[in-house]
């Protein structure tokens, strides 16, 4: 992918380039005030909204998620939002799922009972709990806090969504599932809590992280500014 | 493997940053967003926010604040201070905070705690607990029947360390973990403000009684302080107020110090 140069100090936007439409999906399950926040820092515009119409002429769209996954598709569903979130995934243009927001874009979950939206094969399990981390503390689920990520640097993890993020960075989770692609060659990320947990899925346009961009810190905010810029490629 | 947490503490008053921070490159010593920053570069993994405001006019404020710093500094924000409903809680959620802690509240009516984890998810509840140790030669003008049973060893206080209850702190945080707490903030009456270490004691006692996170507070006075409440008092996180405030260590030193004791830190 030929990614515009980063030649503008951190999160600053070059004027010369286009601003891509970036639509946060609101579920009303979801942290969105967050997410929409962290894109503004990194000088997105992004829509937050509910209408179906909005997404069909985005250029770019994230799909936040706090909560759990049946309530997630249950307003997308509701909000009639599930059939154009998986024609625009077909569309090629870039769909970011966070968090929640990427459990429901596998087939299933162990949390739920509604069928997730299916783009990415394979389900989504609870993380077993009841191991201890080498300080003898019980490891406790929900996985909360700040852990080290491992991209797969050969693979997926290579991605341009991963662009200036060091091998090892800590991100913010928060969850109690985790994600079980059918290709394992889909993760692009992992970190270990007592199992090796999936930290992010790269699949053609389709990305996704476990952690919270919007809440880790700089290293969170430099995937957001990687994501509009893939956004900006892509729409040309 | 989830590293522990290096945690800050500011005091706001009326929308201001109080007691403190009187030190460094800081326009501003005041302003939230600007002690949000400054903590955010030397690697606070998370900040906690507590409204002090003592007239409920100026307690709308809180929101303004929690708004502006969640706009300019994207790493976990917890709110506490004042909140007494699930209303409050929603109004801090919505200005962009990522949990929001309960305490005096929550020891008149429990079920609120109850209430706002159904409403929003555990991870959003904290319950900030003021703890003291019973049977303290220092301070035995207790009233009679305001004493907890005679096992416990430490007694519940609320309003800011103001008011003993009549409850074991031990059997409440075990109450308010079945309740739906996700975290609890454990602050030693004992050992806060004479930085001579974290009550390890009190710290590993809750850690061994609940399944959730426990930041300890209280007491911190040097990097060993840290390193101790981490490994004796089986803590997930620490927090510290002044010290940092007025420069006495930075988080950064605190982090540098847990990870050459083999103690898992996040980078920056």
């Amino acid at each position: 992918m030929n990614l515009n140069p980063i030649t503008m100090q951190r999160y600053e936007m070059n004027d010369n380039l286009s601003n891509p439409r970036i639509v946060v999906l609101n579920t009303r399950a979801a942290n969105v005030h967050s997410v929409e926040k962290a894109l503004r820092k990194v000088g997105a515009i992004p829509i937050v909204t509910s209408n179906s119409k909005e997404l069909e002429t985005a250029d770019a769209a994230v799909l936040p998620g706090v909560g759990t996954s049946d309530a997630v598709m249950k307003a997308l569903n509701t909000l009639g939002l599930s059939e154009p979130v998986k024609k625009f995934a077909k569309s090629g243009k870039p769909l970011l799922g966070v968090c929640v927001g990427l459990q429901v874009l596998f087939e299933s979950s162990e949390e739920g009972k509604l069928p997730g939206l299916g783009l990415i094969n394979g389900n989504v399990q609870l993380i077993p709990s009841g191991m201890t981390d080498k300080l003898g503390v019980a490891m406790k689920v929900p996985h909360i806090g700040w852990n080290q990520v491992m991209f797969n640097e050969q693979g997926t993890g290579n991605n341009p969504i991963f662009k200036g993020v060091p091998q090892g960075s800590h991100f913010y989770f928060v969850h109690s599932y985790r994600c079980v692609p059918e290709k394992s060659s889909e993760i692009a990320a992992t970190t270990q809590y007592g199992v090796e947990v999936c930290a992010a899925i790269v699949r053609e346009n389709i990305f996704g992280t476990q952690f919270h961009p919007e809440k880790s810190g700089d290293i969170g905010l430099q995937i957001y500014k990687n994501f509009i810029d893939i956004a900006r490629t892509s729409e040309k | 493997m989830l590293t522990r947490r290096v945690i800050p503490c500011l005091d706001v008053d009326a929308g201001r940053v109080v007691k403190g921070v009187s030190f460094v490159n800081i326009r501003d010593a005041g302003d939230p967003a600007e002690l949000a920053r400054f903590y955010n570069e030397e690697g606070a993994d998370e900040l906690v926010f507590l409204d002090i405001t003592a007239s409920s006019d100026a307690r709308n404020t809180m929101v303004d604040v929690v708004q502006k710093v969640s706009s300019e500094v994207f790493i976990p924000l917890t709110v506490g201070g004042g909140i007494r409903s699930v209303d409050d809680m929603r109004k801090m959620l919505e200005a962009g905070a990522d949990k929001v802690s309960v305490n005096s509240a929550a020891v008149l009516d429990p079920k609120l705690i109850e209430a706002c984890a159904n409403e929003f998810g555990s991870q959003c509840v904290v319950v900030a607990m003021d703890v003291k140790r019973q049977f303290d030669t220092t301070n035995n003008n207790i009233e009679v029947s305001q004493k907890v049973s005679k096992n416990a060893r430490w007694q519940l206080y609320t309003h800011g360390g103001r008011r003993p209850t009549t409850r074991d702190a031990i059997e409440w945080a075990e109450q308010v973990t079945e309740l739906g707490a996700g975290e609890l903030l454990v602050t030693s009456m004992d050992a806060d403000g004479q930085k001579t270490g974290y009550d390890n004691d009190l710290l590993s006692t809750i850690s061994g009684a609940v399944k959730i996170p426990v930041i300890a507070s209280g007491g911190a006075g040097k990097v060993e302080h840290f390193f101790d409440a981490l490994n004796e008092g089986k803590a997930d996180a620490v927090l510290a107020a002044s010290l940092f405030h007025f420069g006495e260590l930075k988080v950064s030193e605190v982090k540098a110090y847990l990870s050459e004791r083999g103690i898992p830190v996040r980078k920056v």
